[in-house]
């Protein structure tokens, strides 16, 4: 197989992306890799199918949504967040303080049901119109921006109760009261 | 809720600056792996695929 040269890269452009997607949906770097890698054969098996001038990663994450839901999915609660594995490729975060934070996000994160997380990441994290994450969770658009607004509630909700001392409440109310009474 | 959220302008402030940090949080997360570019092992499957070789036969 011969890939055309613009293809080939756009496919290895979208792969850093896929991984970054495929984690937030196993919540393990290896069943994530693993499932980039079956997505890449399967969309090179596939090429044919591409059509030239759309989106290569829109198309690449569909592949990718498809299989996890119909491979991995019903595996996936035996190994979400079993390892760690997703908080120690957290390396470029050595400061002690951003990493705590990080990894209470992710774990607030693997909180959400899957449909509002992968709404969440792709339209928030991963770049995508609302149009597009549409179209690669094969819903109406109005759907993803509901799950969209779902997960956002659900976690500012997660976040203010574990995290009360960086933006919670508690700080905001002090601070307006202290200037109350100095008023 | 006994969180303590008051009503009014100061929880719609909470609101903002929370929904503000989620989105930081989730991009600086997301963004921590596509930083590490394209492994090896993907690169090397493109590769080995990419070949117009007639050993794609066995």
């Amino acid at each position: 197989m011969a890939l055309d040269a613009s293809v080939r890269d756009a496919v290895l452009a979208a792969v850093p992306g896929l991984r970054a997607f495929a984690i937030s949906l196993c919540g393990n770097v290896d069943r994530a890799d693993d499932l980039v890698q079956e997505t890449l054969l399967r969309a090179l098996a596939n090429i044919d199918s591409f059509q030239p001038g759309t989106n290569m990663s829109a198309w690449l994450f569909t592949i990718l949504r498809n299989h996890f839901r119909s491979e991995y999915r019903k595996r996936r609660r035996e190994v979400e967040d079993s390892d760690g594995s997703y908080a120690e490729t957290l390396k470029s975060h050595p400061e002690q303080h951003g990493r705590m934070e990080m990894e209470e996000f992710r774990v607030a994160l693997a909180k959400l049901p899957s449909d509002q997380r992968e709404a969440l990441v792709l339209v928030g994290a991963s770049g995508f119109s609302y149009e597009e994450a549409a179209s690669i969770c094969q819903c109406a658009v109005g759907t993803i921006k509901s799950r969209v607004n779902r997960a956002r509630t659900r976690l500012s909700e997660l976040m203010a109760i574990d995290g009360v001392d960086d933006f919670g409440p508690d700080r905001t109310t002090r601070a307006v009261l202290a200037r109350n009474e100095r008023a | 809720m006994e969180a303590g959220i008051r009503p009014g302008k100061t929880e719609a402030k909470l609101g903002r600056d929370i929904q503000a940090k989620i989105g930081q949080q989730l991009r600086a997360l997301y963004d921590d792996v596509v930083n590490q570019g394209v492994p090896d092992r993907f690169a090397d499957l493109l590769n080995r695929l990419d070949k117009p070789d007639d050993k794609e036969s066995r």
